[in-house]
C-alpha cells in the first residue's frame, strides 16, 4: 500500500511551537517570521513529521530550534548544502531553509546560487536585516553603501547584493520578497513558496532593532509605506500610493513611477505585471537601484522547470528499467574472474 | 633462429612515454592479462599532474610499472627489470628505475636530434655507449606500426596513437603471454562503435607480437608461470575501485541508500565515477559545488536516513573539517574516504604520500575525536571501506578512511568475498515518541539514537552548538560541557571493544617491531621476510584501526627491544605511538611521492639490529 503523504488529523499552530524559550532580542523581527510560519504551516497538506527546517548560523538560523518539526542548526553558510543532502536522499519530506543576509549571501553564497540553479524543492526563508547581528554589528553584503557599522565605522565601501536580483540570476524559479511588518503579505508569500514546486526564495526585509534599527522603516511604516512599495500581483498593474494615484510604466526597458490622476497617463498604461516573465523580473527587481521608484513585493518569477531530486530519481529508474536492480555478487565479481583451486 | 625459454619467479616491467602515448592502457592491459594468467602482482601507475604536456618533453613523461609473478608479490618492485622507452624524454627520467644489467626495448624511431636534446641529453644516448650497462633492444616502433596498417589509409596522427599496442605485441610475446585479453578489449571498446580503429589497433598488436617472434634482436623468451595463491575465485582490483564497492556493498547490506556527495579531486575522483554507475543500485551520487556542499550534503544525507560519504584528497579534508565536525556534534554516521597526495598545498597531486593522519586524527578546531581507518593494499581498500560503514553506522561517528594515490590506482588480484559472507550491518532507527531522547545513549556503544525525518512524534532539534546530555537541548551548562567533551571521545574509545585483536606477523616478541599503517605494507613485508630469511628476530605489524587503535596494541609493542616506524611521512603515526604508549619508537621517513623502497628499509631494519646481520 502506498505511504499516505497527506495528513489526516487536523494541525494548529501550537503543533508547530516547540518548547524551547526564544531568545532572539525582544522586539526582533524574526518573531514575526516565525509567528507566520507557524499561522499557516497547518493548513498545508504535510503531515507534520515530514517537515524539516535547516540552518546556517546568525540569528536567523535560530529558526529551527522554535518550530516543533525535525530541524538542523548547521554551520555558517552550509543550510543549503545540508538541506540538498535531505532532500535528495529522501524527496517526500518538505524542506525549509532559514538563513540570512550573512548566512546566505556571504559565507554561504556559493551554496545558495548552486541550490538555486538545481532546483531542488527546498524553501528559503532569507532574513534580510542588512547587518550581522549575532556577531553584533558588522556589515553584511546586503548593507548599503555608506552604512556606518562595527567594522565600517567610516561607511561601507562595496556595493550590495540586492537577493532578488541574485536569485534571478542563479535560475531559481520561485523569487520573492515581503517584509516582517506586513504579516498578511508575508502568509501569502509563505504560501506561494510552499505551493511552489521548485526552489523558492523569499527575502524577507526584517527589522534589527538593537544593530540597525528601521533600515526598512520607509517600506514598513504606515506614514510611508503606501508612497514606496508597490505589490506585484499577477495580471494586475503595478499601482501604488496612499491614494492609488500612481503606478509604473516601461518606458522602453527603464521602469518610471508616473501619475495616473494628472490626465497624461491611465491604469491602461500601466506595467501589467506577469510572474511567468523573467525578463520583466529583473526590470523589476532593478527598480532599487532608483530611489524615485517604489520598492517592489511579492513574487517576482514564478516558473516551472523540473527539480533535481525528480531527475535524479527518474535516472535511477531508468538505469534499473534498462539494467534491472543491481545485483551486489555481479558488482564484486566486475568484469573478469578466474578460479584458483 | 632458435629462441629459447627461461623460466622467471617475478619480473618488474615498466612502461614509460609520452602523456599522449597510452602508456597507462597498455600497463592495465598487460596487468589485466597477467591477473587472468593467475600470477600475482602490484601495480604502480605514475604520471604528471599535466593532461597532456608537449611530446617530448621530460615533464610530459607518463610510467607504469607492474610487478608480477609466481610468488607472493608485495610491491610493484624497488626497480625494474625492463624499461619500455618510447622516446629519450621517457629514456632519461626513468632509466634510474631501472637495476643494472636491465633491458631496455626503445622505439629508435622517437630518437630524432630534436627529442634527445628536448630531453636534456647531450647526445644520443643509443649511440655513446652510456647505456652499456644495460642490454638495449632498438626497435623502429613507428616505422613498424606505420608498415602494418599501410593498406588502411589512415593519418599519420592516427598511426602514431597505435604504437603502444606494438609495445604491447612485444612484451607479450617476450612474455610468452596470449593475446586474447587484449584481443577482447579492442573488440569491446572499438569493434561496434568503429570497426576501423578496431582493425588497426588488433593488427598493431599482433605485428608486435608476431615481431618478437621473428626478429633476431630477441633470442630469449620468458615464462612467468600462476602464482600460488589461496584458493578461491579472483579477480584484478584498484583500489579506488575496491574502496567504492566496499561501499556500495556495506550500503546494500545494512539495508540503506548510499549517498555520495564529492567533489571532483585528484586521485580521489575515480571513486565519484565508479559510485555514478551504480545507479541500479540505488547509488546516489551528488557532485557539490565544492568539499564543503560535499561534506554536508553527505551529512544532510545521513540525517535523512541514508548513508551519506564523502570522497576526497588532503586539501579537501582540510575544506571538510569545520562541517566534518558538525557531524561529531550532530553524532551522524558518515564516511569520509581521503586519498592521501603528496602535499602541503596542491603538492604533488597525482603522487602518493602518507601525510594527512595527523589532520585525520586532529585537524578540527576543539575536541573532535573520529574514528580513523587505513587500507593497506588495494584490495584492502573494499574490507576498510566496509569496516567504515559498519562502525559509523553502530557507534552514530563519522569515520574516516586513509588510502593513498598508490592504493587508489595500483591494482593487485583479490579474492572475491561471497556475498553471503559478508558481516552484517544491523540499522535500527528510533521509533517510539514515549521512549525517545536525542541524546540518550546504548549502555554498550554510548550511540545515540538515530531518528529520521518521517518518523511520527520524533520531530526534534540537532545542531552544531552543544547539547544537553539525554535531551540535546543546546546547554551552555559547564558540567555538561565537560561530561559531553568526554562522552564523545568514549563513545569513539567503545570502538576497540569490537575490533579484532592486533595480530603480528612474525614472532610475538623479539629484536625488532616494524610497525606500519596503510599503503606501505607491502615494502615493509617484503623487508621484513628478507630480514628474516637472515635469522633475525623482526616482525612486523601493520594498522588498519587507527584510532581507536586495537586494545592489545600496548602489550605488543612493550615486547621488543626496538620499534620501527616507517612511513612516507615526516613522522606522523610514531607521535601518535610514543605519545600514548611512550614508547621509544625509531622513524623511517622518506616523503618523495613514491611508495617506499623495500630494500632502503630493509637497510634500515639491519642498522638497527646490527651485529652479524649488518
Amino acid at each position: 500500500m502506498p505511504e499516505v503523504m497527506e495528513k489526516d488529523v487536523k494541525l494548529t499552530v501550537k503543533d508547530f511551537q516547540s518548547d524551547q524559550d526564544i531568545r532572539w532580542c525582544p522586539g526582533c523581527g524574526d518573531y514575526s517570521i516565525l509567528a507566520q510560519v507557524q499561522r499557516v504551516f497547518p493548513e498545508f497538506t504535510h503531515k507534520k513529521e515530514n517537515y524539516v527546517s535547516i540552518s546556517g548560523i546568525g540569528c536567523s538560523s535560530r529558526f529551527p530550534y522554535y518550530m516543533d518539526i525535525f530541524g538542523v542548526h548547521g554551520i555558517h553558510g552550509r543550510a543549503p548544502a545540508i538541506a540538498s543532502g535531505v532532500k535528495m536522499a529522501n524527496p517526500k519530506l518538505d524542506v525549509w531553509v532559514a538563513t540570512g543576509d550573512g548566512d546566505g549571501l556571504s559565507i554561504g553564497g556559493n551554496h545558495m546560487i548552486h541550490m538555486l540553479r538545481r532546483n531542488l524543492d527546498i524553501k528559503v526563508l532569507l532574513f534580510n536585516n542588512q547587518i550581522y547581528g549575532l556577531t553584533k554589528g558588522q556589515y553584511s553584503p546586503t548593507s548599503v553603501l555608506g552604512q556606518v557599522t562595527k567594522s565600517t565605522p567610516h561607511g561601507v565601501i562595496d556595493s550590495p547584493f540586492i537577493p532578488v536580483s541574485l536569485a534571478l540570476g542563479a535560475g531559481a524559479t520561485l523569487v520573492a520578497r515581503t517584509m516582517d511588518r506586513d504579516p498578511k503579505h508575508m502568509q501569502e508569500m509563505v504560501r506561494r513558496a510552499e505551493k511552489h514546486k521548485g526552489t523558492a526564495f523569499l527575502e524577507i526585509y526584517q527589522n534589527c532593532n538593537v544593530f540597525n534599527d528601521g533600515a526598512f522603516f520607509t517600506f514598513t511604516e504606515k506614514e510611508t509605506r503606501d508612497d514606496h512599495i508597490v505589490y506585484l500581483e499577477h495580471g494586475k498593474p503595478l499601482v501604488f500610493g496612499k491614494q492609488k494615484d500612481k503606478g509604473i510604466r516601461l518606458n522602453g526597458f527603464t521602469p518610471e513611477s508616473v501619475n495616473i490622476n494628472t490626465g497624461k497617463y491611465s491604469a491602461s498604461d500601466l506595467l501589467v505585471h506577469n510572474e511567468n516573465d523573467s525578463t520583466l523580473a529583473f526590470i523589476l527587481a532593478n527598480m532599487i537601484h532608483n530611489p524615485q521608484l517604489p520598492r517592489a513585493m511579492g513574487v517576482f518569477l514564478c516558473d516551472e522547470r523540473a527539480t533535481y531530486e525528480d531527475e535524479l530519481e527518474n535516472q535511477i529508474a531508468r538505469v534499473k528499467s534498462k539494467k534491472g536492480e543491481g545485483d551486489l555478487q555481479q558488482l564484486l565479481d566486475g568484469d573478469e574472474t578466474w578460479v584458483i583451486q | 633462429m632458435a629462441k629459447t625459454t627461461k623460466t622467471l619467479d617475478d619480473v618488474t616491467i615498466r612502461f614509460a612515454g609520452d602523456s599522449g602515448d597510452g602508456m597507462q592502457l597498455t600497463g592495465t592491459q598487460f596487468t589485466n592479462t597477467a591477473a587472468v594468467l593467475g600470477n600475482d602482482l602490484s601495480t604502480l601507475p605514475d604520471f604528471p599532474a599535466e593532461i597532456r604536456a608537449p611530446a617530448g618533453t621530460t615533464y610530459g613523461v607518463s610510467g607504469f610499472q607492474i610487478h608480477f609473478g609466481s610468488t607472493d608479490i608485495l610491491t610493484p618492485g624497488d626497480t625494474c627489470d625492463v624499461l619500455v622507452a618510447m622516446n629519450p624524454a621517457a629514456l632519461i627520467t626513468n632509466i634510474k628505475m631501472l637495476r643494472d644489467g636491465g633491458t631496455i626495448i626503445v622505439n629508435t624511431d622517437a630518437f630524432t636530434d630534436k627529442n634527445i636534446k628536448m630531453a636534456g641529453y647531450q647526445a644520443n644516448p643509443l649511440d655513446d655507449g652510456s647505456l652499456s650497462r644495460y642490454q638495449v633492444h632498438q626497435v623502429q616502433i613507428s616505422k613498424l606500426t606505420g608498415n602494418a596498417l599501410a593498406d588502411m589509409n589512415l593519418s599519420t596522427k592516427f598511426i602514431d596513437k597505435t604504437k603502444n599496442f606494438f609495445a604491447l605485441g612485444m612484451m607479450y610475446w617476450m612474455y610468452n603471454r596470449p593475446l586474447d585479453q587484449s584481443i577482447k578489449f579492442i573488440e569491446q571498446k572499438f569493434g561496434a562503435k568503429d570497426p576501423q580503429v578496431a582493425e588497426a589497433n588488433l593488427r598493431v598488436l599482433k605485428a608486435g607480437f608476431n615481431y618478437g617472434d621473428t626478429t633476431e634482436i630477441f633470442t630469449t623468451r620468458y615464462e612467468v608461470r600462476p602464482a600460488k595463491l589461496p584458493p578461491g575465485r579472483y579477480r584484478n582490483i584498484m583500489g579506488n575501485t575496491a574502496t567504492a564497492i566496499g561501499l556500495a556493498a556495506a550500503a546494500q547490506k545494512a539495508g540503506l541508500r548510499l549517498f555520495l556527495g564529492s567533489y571532483p579531486i585528484t586521485p580521489a575522483s575515480d571513486i565519484l565515477h565508479e559510485l555514478s554507475q551504480l545507479k541500479h543500485y540505488g547509488v546516489k551520487t551528488f557532485q557539490a559545488e565544492d568539499e564543503i556542499a560535499a561534506i554536508c550534503a553527505a551529512i544532510g544525507a545521513s540525517y535523512a536516513g541514508s548513508i551519506g560519504v564523502t570522497s576526497t584528497s588532503g586539501p579537501g579534508l582540510a575544506l571538510k573539517s569545520e562541517a566534518l565536525n558538525l557531524a561529531v556534534m550532530l553524532e551522524l554516521p558518515i564516511v569520509v574516504i581521503d586519498v592521501q597526495r603528496g602535499g602541503p598545498s596542491t603538492g604533488l597531486p597525482t603522487k602518493t604520500e602518507q601525510a594527512d593522519l595527523l589532520q585525520a586524527m586532529y585537524g578540527r578546531n576543539s575536541e573532535s575525536p573520529v574514528c580513523v581507518l587505513a587500507a593497506s593494499t588495494p584490495g584492502d581498500c573494499f574490507a576498510t571501506a566496509y569496516e567504515a560503514i559498519r562502525v559509523a553506522i553502530k557507534y552514530m561517528t563519522p569515520v574516516v578512511v586513509l588510502t593513498d594515490g598508490y592504493l587508489a590506482n595500483g591494482a593487485e588480484p583479490w579474492m572475491i568475498p561471497d556475498v553471503s559472507d559478508l558481516p552484517s550491518i544491523p540499522v535500527e532507527f528510533a521509533r517510539d515518541p514515549a521512549t525517545f531522547k536525542p541524546y540518550a545513549r546504548n549502555e554498550e556503544t554510548l550511540a545515540r539514537p538515530w531518528a529520521i525525518p518521517g518518523t511520527p512524534g520524533l520531530e526534534h532539534r540537532i545542531g552544531g552548538l552543544e547539547k544537553e546530555h539525554i535531551t540535546g537541548n543546546i546547554s551552555y551548562d559547564p558540567d555538561n560541557h565537560d561530561f559531553m567533551v568526554k562522552m564523545r571521545a568514549a563513545k569513539v574509545e567503545r570502538i576497540a571493544n569490537d575490533i579484532p585483536l592486533q595480530t603480528v606477523e612474525g614472532d610475538p616478541e623479539g629484536d625488532l617491531l616494524v610497525v606500519g599503517w596503510g599503503s606501505t605494507y607491502g615494502s615493509i613485508k617484503s623487508a621484513v621476510n628478507a630480514v628474516r630469511a637472515r635469522g633475525t628476530s623482526v616482525s612486523q605489524l601493520h594498522l588498519r584501526h587507527i584510532n581507536p587503535f586495537p586494545r592489545n596494541l600496548g602489550e605488543i609493542l612493550y615486547k621488543f627491544k626496538n620499534i620501527l616506524v616507517p612511513e612516507i611521512n615526516n613522522g606522523q603515526l610514531i607521535k601518535v605511538l610514543r605519545s600514548k604508549y611512550l614508547v621509544p619508537a625509531v622513524g623511517f621517513n622518506v616523503i618523495k611521492g613514491l611508495p617506499l623502497q623495500s630494500d632502503e628499509i630493509e637497510e634500515k631494519i639491519l642498522s638497527m639490529i646490527g651485529g652479524d646481520h649488518a
